[in-house]
């Protein structure tokens, strides 16, 4: 019943009950003492670096999504896919758990895998942030997206851009996985129509698909 | 009246194709619009406040603050003082703000004083629950009593399945925006065409003023068919605002809470059996829950109904939990489970074969569907090699590691619902195909384009179908397993229709009538002589400028045919349980189904692979947990209201009965028959693996463990 694996680390579940999220809405956030006791280490030292205090009104983020900066003035309690979605209108990561659990959010954030509901949007600034949107290779769907297709992996479709996602940061790292990795590697997504026969099928045709190293 | 019915199985083109669904790329790139993604210009964000509480009253409430709140242009009240809250996450309040954060804020910003009131929230064990259950008199047939006199072997358990939420990836909510005389309204909904009239009694509106739009939807299971609370107050939080489209949807706990649910199942059962397996005799006392309203007794015996002597008791508990709502197949996988376990352990004691004692009690089942059910048995034991497999209970070997093999069965009825179909062909050859139906991801789209292809002798791709508005001619919400029979058969007739009024129209031209020609490849032709023919897109310019525009309603009443209803479907899980952990593994799960004609089988396939994933989510995770301290919901997200995932469901078997005698039937819903035997199936392989049963579900590992130590300690 694994949710998450090795090569899906950032993925890591929430600790305990607490949400980050709730607390940093009541608050804003500060680089002060009780902000950092909340942060993860390496988020403490970036609050830190930051210096001043931010928020807890609108402040300018700068998020670079599928190549393109998108210059906003949002809360820093917003997180990177509430700033896609309410403010960018980038809506093919969608929000369902909201508490970085069944990975309908998933995104990648230079190379690596994310829930971007469980990732600020200020705390993505200066990361290359790749969307289900910026995944097309040369115009045509990624074929991973195609895959999902011809595998029947999806039913409402409510979970598939994640899906798809995380699938891409699982191949990418994982060029030749078995089936069994391919099980795992998709272990921090959840589907809830069943989809997974033909995900699990489609994440190996894809596979095949990308071999040479033709996709982004 | 034109021939409408079906081609025979032998000459069809594009039904029966393994097609993949049509609107299958716009999801997997993210294209797919679900109406919880929409922005709309000047669009309000909004926030409810709910009660923290199982049972209070409201004092007072204060909205002062939240109304001079930044960003905030309308709070509505929706449960002022005195109001009696029944159950947690009840609605109180809600607000409207530029920003979502905004309406959180304000929403904290509401004063409310609560006189808190007495709860019970847990059912399972029903000498706990006071007054609060309600017996629905009893069920006497036969005489029960004698009959366990003279039965051989007497089998008594008790079995529980709890309350499960459908927890819908899309969450309930809507955009909405009241403008002067007209609602524009997107919700998410299994009820496109019926939505509308539901918000337009609520806000006192003509339900013309209402128009409806949705072009995909993130999941139902039979929570979504209503304009709901939140919808009624988005209507009235935009007329607030000066017409601006509000968004509400619901935040996961929220939706988990009062979003629906699918009630609880617990019972004692005692059957009696001849030595050869006759089964003589039942009686069940059993209790249930689904919120205030209590809990309605699941159809048991599940369908072998017909035991002879029986006496049913049963008692509707009424819960402060949120309120029950359609969960696909309504009460059925409670009763295959609590029926399919009975029946095991009843077969445990005789020593014999549990698919055994169904064939020989299958006359108790109705009559039509006995000989599927047989036939059924004896597919779905080859793909699961039963007989390779099975063994006598708890005769699995030395080792920590336990496999077994169990079964469960369904039924189903699945009749198509009331649908009407609007078919143009125009002068440039296009074909639209348009109804007020809705695709839940279920492949609706792409049948009704098969179905349509068909008629037209035309490639699939070459049909255009328009769902998802009420301005489209009316269908019916998608419950029940009744689209598919619906909107194939109103697509069906309404494409002869129309194809008739185009055979009028280019007779003359090859010289002939319209009853002497046919629609084949792409072109329209002379029966029998193929050589006089023309292309379809000569034959649709013959139109010049005027569209052919046909409808085609499905009467259910009487269907011509086309549909029709009552499906049987066999599952067996093959499991592996560690006696050491008690954690359950599956291995294999096979689901042999029938439904009629099937449109299409690679869509099919995926809807019972589908079922049987969220059985085994049912069988092995799910549970709405109630702490009865606080009245409270103790697992309101997605941690630990726990689905399976891509490496917790082993592999899916699923074979479609597809026998010619089963498609002349006509076509027969599926979504809910698949759902309903996967449990039972679970359920009784674990317990033919370990050697007892483990009586409540979920089979979590603290339960099959407590079952294993009482049988050490009996």
């Amino acid at each position: 019943m694994s949710k998450h694996h090795d090569e899906l680390d950032e993925k890591a579940p929430p600790k305990g009950g607490f949400s980050r999220r709730g607390f940093f809405r009541g608050v804003g956030v500060t680089s002060g003492a009780i902000g950092s006791a909340l942060l993860g280490e390496q988020e403490a030292e970036a609050a830190q670096a930051g210096g001043a205090k931010q928020g807890p009104g609108a402040v300018p983020v700068a998020l670079n999504i599928n190549g393109k900066v998108h210059n906003l003035n949002i809360e820093p309690r917003v997180t990177l896919l509430d700033a896609c979605r309410n403010h960018l209108d980038i809506t093919g990561a969608k929000r369902v758990c909201d508490k970085g659990t069944c990975g309908a959010c998933t995104m990648i954030a230079n190379g690596k895998v994310i829930y971007s509901c469980t990732t600020l949007a200020i705390d993505a600034q200066g990361k290359q942030i790749q969307t289900i949107e910026g995944i097309a290779v040369n115009g045509r769907p990624h074929p991973l997206s195609t895959a999902f297709v011809n595998n029947d992996g999806q039913q409402c479709g409510y979970c598939t851009p994640g899906f798809v996602m995380a699938a891409k940061g699982f191949l990418d790292k994982n060029p030749n996985p078995t089936y069994d990795q391919v099980k795992a590697g998709l272990g921090g997504n959840l589907c809830r129509c069943g989809t997974y026969v033909g995900v699990r099928k489609a994440v190996l045709e894809a596979a095949k698909a990308m071999k040479g190293g033709k996709n982004a | 009246m034109p021939n409408y019915s079906w081609p025979p199985m032998s000459t069809r083109k594009a039904i029966g194709q393994r097609l993949s669904r049509h609107d299958g790329i716009e999801k997997s790139t993210g294209r797919a619009k679900y109406n919880s993604d929409l922005n709309k210009p000047g669009m309000l964000q909004s926030a409810l406040l709910t009660s923290p509480y199982a049972h209070a009253r409201v004092r007072s409430i204060d909205v002062s603050a939240a109304e001079k709140a930044p960003g905030v242009t309308a709070v509505r009240v929706i449960a002022p003082a005195g109001t009696e809250l029944q159950w947690q996450s009840q609605e109180i309040a809600v607000v409207a703000a530029a920003t979502e954060p905004q309406a959180r804020d304000a929403v904290r910003l509401i004063k409310i004083d609560y006189e808190v009131l007495p709860h019970v929230v847990r059912e399972e064990d029903i000498s706990k629950v006071g007054n609060r259950a309600k017996p629905a008199g009893e069920q006497l047939t036969g005489d029960p009593d004698k009959a366990f006199k003279e039965a051989d072997v007497v089998n008594e358990g008790h079995y529980g399945i709890p309350v499960l939420t459908h927890c819908c990836l899309e969450s309930h909510g809507q955009v909405v925006q009241w403008n002067g005389d007209q609602v524009n309204y997107w919700p998410s909904t299994q009820n496109v065409s019926g939505i509308g009239g539901d918000l337009a009694k609520n806000i006192e509106l003509p339900a013309t003023a209402i128009k409806v739009h949705q072009d995909h939807i993130g999941g139902g299971f039979g929570s979504k068919f209503g304009s709901d609370r939140w919808g009624v107050e988005g209507a009235k939080l935009s007329k607030a605002s000066g017409g601006r489209p509000v968004k509400t949807f619901l935040d996961r706990a929220t939706e988990l809470n009062i979003a629906g649910n699918r009630p609880s199942a617990y019972a004692k059962i005692k059957m009696g059996a001849k030595k050869d397996g006759t089964i003589i005799a039942w009686e069940s006392t059993s209790w249930a829950t689904g919120g205030m309203g209590g809990g309605a007794m699941p159809p048991i015996p599940y369908v072998i109904t017909n035991i002879p002597n029986r006496r049913l008791n049963h008692s509707a508990v009424a819960t402060n939990g949120g309120p029950l709502r359609a969960w696909r197949a309504p009460n059925h996988p409670q009763a295959s489970f609590l029926t399919c376990a009975a029946v095991e352990d009843l077969a445990a004691k005789l020593g014999m074969d549990p698919i055994e004692v169904f064939v020989k009690n299958i006359e108790y089942a109705p009559e039509p569907r006995r000989e599927s059910y047989i036939y059924q048995f004896k597919k779905a034991a080859e793909l699961s090699e039963w007989s390779k497999r099975w063994h006598r209970r708890g005769d699995s070997g030395s080792g920590p590691v336990k496999r077994g093999l169990g079964v469960g069965i369904c039924s189903w009825g699945g009749a198509g619902h009331a649908s009407t179909c609007n078919a143009k062909i125009n002068p440039d050859g296009s074909v639209d195909i348009e109804l007020g139906s809705q695709d839940l991801g279920t492949g609706t789209r792409t049948i009704i384009a098969q179905v349509a292809a068909e008629t037209l002798g035309l490639p699939v791709n070459a049909v255009k179908v328009k769902l998802g508005d009420n301005a489209l001619p009316p269908s019916n919400g998608s419950g029940g397993s009744t689209t598919v029979g619906g909107v194939s058969s109103s697509t069906r007739i309404a494409t002869v229709n129309a194809l008739d009024k185009l055979f009028e129209k280019v007779a003359p031209s090859l010289n002939t009538t319209a009853d002497k020609l046919e629609a084949v490849g792409g072109k329209i032709q002379v029966k029998g002589d193929p050589a006089k023919s023309l292309t379809w897109a000569a034959a649709c310019r013959k139109l010049g400028t005027q569209s052919i525009s046909e409808q085609g309603q499905n009467n259910p009443r009487n269907p011509l045919g086309l549909n029709t209803q009552g499906v049987a479907g066999v599952q067996i899980a093959d499991v592996s349980v560690d006696v050491e952990t008690g954690v359950v593994k599956m291995n294999r799960m096979v689901a042999v189904q029938d439904c009629g004609l099937v449109v299409n089988p690679k869509l099919a396939e995926s809807q019972v692979a589908g079922a049987c994933i969220m059985s085994i989510c049912g069988a092995l995770m799910e549970e709405r947990v109630m702490d009865q301290q606080t009245g409270r919901v103790l697992n309101p997200d997605m941690e630990f209201y726990k689905l399976a995932g891509a490496a917790d469901i082993g592999e899916i078997i699923v074979h479609m009965d597809l026998r010619e005698e089963l498609d002349k039937r006509g076509v027969i819903g599926l979504g809910e028959p698949p759902t309903v035997g996967g449990v039972a199936a679970i359920a009784n392989a674990v317990a033919n693996a370990i050697g007892v049963r483990v009586p409540i579900i979920p089979l979590t590992p603290d339960r099959v463990l407590r079952a294993l130590e009482e049988r050490r300690s009996a």
